[in-house]
């Protein structure tokens, strides 16, 4: 009877997490196929295709994508970090009164959703977007600046995306920590700058690791924002992964994209688990 | 001169008042307890010395000087913090050394005095051991290394002894005592403990709302509470209602009696402390002044003594020591007589 709540979540995952996994897996060492769908499941006496896995070690495009896919999740993951320990030291100094207030808006982003969010972005950002008509209005520019399909318009709207993923674990790793710690520093000598480096901000980095991965993880296989920001030559992981499947309808290859992509965010994941687990 | 002196100092947080009025000097190599019950103003007089609060008006000297407009960082004192406010990501020696390390102590010097004020507190062998393995005297002695490896002229100590068991206390209370004649440091303690404020004080302040109602030494300001609250707060003293008779006595309707201290009673009296432990129980009624009786309700054993609650003949109901030597206490129900000398009653002015 005691296990019986651990049932429906054991469900859960084996019927959504395990199936689809072990389909994706099978899928990976799958033989392409004319047809509908476009494999054939490895057999007895076909055996399995190794293919598609060594392809993703050879061809440098697919090296590429996961670099970039690593250098733009990082990338993002330390412009939410700069812009989130701000905003969640702000918070935590708030009057307790205004917290409730501030903390809602970290979160107001959620409650549109995420597509509309970017076309705001492109309607801003594009040539006849707001941004370069104002800018030709005043008469600072000639010709419009190419602003959209851009690394900074890409950067822009996947550190806009993930900004509150940030600020969450970076509140709730400052909001635990005793203010007396600042006052027994300042009475030992240190000046409000000194005590925060030498006390505050090392104890918030337990909190800054977690607020960095959290948006690493998600971000490393993002399509939507490189695909609908980005320019042309940002080929990441998510967006090669959703051109083999769709354009390529090289279902196989597709799918080791997706293992090997897994394979690649197991680290980050073990290493949030530990940090999650010390705190 | 007094090291410090503070100068009708008022703190008020909204509509209460934590500080009132308040004039205090601390003189060099004083041990000073501020004894005070929650909401009396004695942290807050701390935070003020510290610098961690602004008092509205009043003057805060250090030696002669106004450290009003200094921050708490530049102020020559040193506090240690309630719940000791160890820095958790730095061990032992870390935290020791944090407040040498602000004033660009050299490192060979730094190493020693850390190495000093850790033997000063018997912690030698724990210097690389994190806060959150150590045991809460351990933590405690932490703190106090840590506040005084800066060798501060004054050290202030909020509840130092409150986060401990009953037998740590005492013996760490006897540590602080004899680490403040050690180091020369003027020591502030504040604790709502009369027992540690007593034993541990050359001096006793007591605070009530945020007033400082009686100061000196503990014995003195233990028999000679000044009013109700003080000798209700040390040692529950009996306060006696009633009023001077004109002739040198104080008319306790409570009691039935007519109270005589040594010195006749003056006009201004409002109340006498009589305290538990010099009232004795007689065999027989007694006439005259001093004496009462009364029929026990209660009666506690405390281990040297037992506490009997007696209703006295006029509704008062008195607590009286009964001393373990002097035989089995009366039983409840039975009527006892009582008797106290004259130099037992204190008069009290508020």
């Amino acid at each position: 009877m005691r296990r019986l709540p651990l049932l429906l979540p054991a469900l859960w995952l084996a019927l959504l997490v395990a199936v689809p996994l072990l389909v994706v897996v099978a899928l990976s060492v799958s033989f392409p196929a004319e047809g509908i769908p476009p494999f054939a499941l490895p057999g007895r006496a076909e055996g399995i295709n190794g293919e598609p896995f060594a392809l993703l070690l050879e061809d440098p495009f697919y090296r590429d994508a996961f670099l970039g896919a690593v250098l733009v999740a990082g990338g993002t993951g330390l412009l939410c970090l700069g812009l989130a320990f701000p905003m969640a030291l702000g918070l935590v100094r708030a009057a307790p009164r205004w917290r409730p207030l501030l903390l809602a808006l970290v979160l107001l982003p959620f409650w549109t959703g995420f597509l509309p969010r970017l076309g705001a972005w492109i309607g801003l950002l594009r040539d006849e977007g707001w941004i370069n008509t104002l800018l030709l209005g005043l008469g600072w520019i000639a010709a419009p600046l190419p602003l959209l399909y851009s690394w900074p318009a890409l950067f822009l709207g996947m550190t806009h995306a993930y900004l509150p993923f940030a600020v969450l674990p970076l509140y709730a790793s400052l909001s635990r920590l005793d203010p007396v710690l600042e006052e027994a520093a300042a009475d030992l000598g240190a000046t409000g700058p000194v005590a925060f480096l030498t006390v505050t901000l090392p104890l918030a980095l337990p909190g800054a690791a977690a607020a960095f991965l959290l948006v690493f993880i998600p971000a490393a296989g993002e399509y939507v924002i490189p695909e609908l920001l980005g320019p042309p030559s940002a080929q990441l992981v998510g967006r090669v992964l959703w051109g083999e499947f769709f354009q390529n309808r090289d279902w196989p290859v597709a799918a080791a994209l997706a293992v090997a992509l897994l394979v690649m965010l197991i680290i980050p994941i073990l290493l949030f688990q530990r940090l999650e687990a010390r705190r | 001169m007094a090291l410090l002196s503070l100068r009708g100092l008022v703190k008020r947080f909204g509509d209460t008042v934590a500080l009132d009025h308040l004039d205090l000097d601390v003189a060099p190599g004083e041990f000073l307890t501020l004894l005070g019950g929650s909401g009396s103003g004695k942290s807050t007089l701390l935070r003020v010395v510290a610098g961690f609060e602004t008092a509205e008006s009043g003057a805060v000297l250090l030696e002669g000087r106004d450290i009003a407009a200094v921050p708490p960082h530049a102020r020559p004192l040193n506090m240690m913090f309630q719940s000791y406010a160890l820095f958790p990501h730095l061990s032992v020696a870390g935290n020791v050394a944090y407040g040498l390390k602000r004033d660009d102590v050299p490192r060979a010097e730094r190493d020693r005095r850390v190495a000093e004020a850790l033997a000063l507190v018997r912690l030698q062998g724990f210097e690389r051991r994190l806060p959150y393995r150590l045991s809460g005297g351990q933590k405690q002695r932490v703190a106090l290394a840590r506040a005084l490896v800066k060798r501060p002229r004054l050290l202030l100590l909020d509840e130092p002894l409150g986060a401990l068991d009953a037998n740590l206390r005492e013996r760490t209370g006897f540590e602080l005592r004899a680490l403040q004649r050690e180091t020369g440091a003027a020591f502030i303690m504040v604790t709502h403990d009369q027992n540690e404020a007593l034993a541990l004080a050359d001096r006793v302040a007591v605070l009530e709302a945020g007033r400082l109602v009686q100061a000196g030494p503990p014995r003195a300001v233990y028999e000679r509470p000044a009013t109700r609250f003080v000798a209700g707060f040390l040692g529950g003293a009996n306060v006696l209602e009633g009023q001077p008779d004109g002739a040198g006595g104080f008319d306790c309707p409570g009691l039935a009696a007519t109270l005589r201290a040594e010195a006749p009673v003056d006009r201004g009296t409002a109340a006498c402390a009589l305290r538990p432990e010099r009232i004795t129980l007689r065999p027989s009624p007694l006439a005259g002044a001093n004496a009462s009786q009364g029929v026990v309700e209660e009666v506690a054993f405390r281990g040297d003594d037992s506490l009997l609650l007696v209703r006295a003949a006029g509704g008062a109901l008195l607590r009286v020591g009964h001393a373990e030597e002097d035989g089995a206490p009366p039983p409840r129900g039975s009527t006892v007589h009582l008797a106290w000398e004259a130099a037992a009653v204190v008069p009290l002015r508020g």
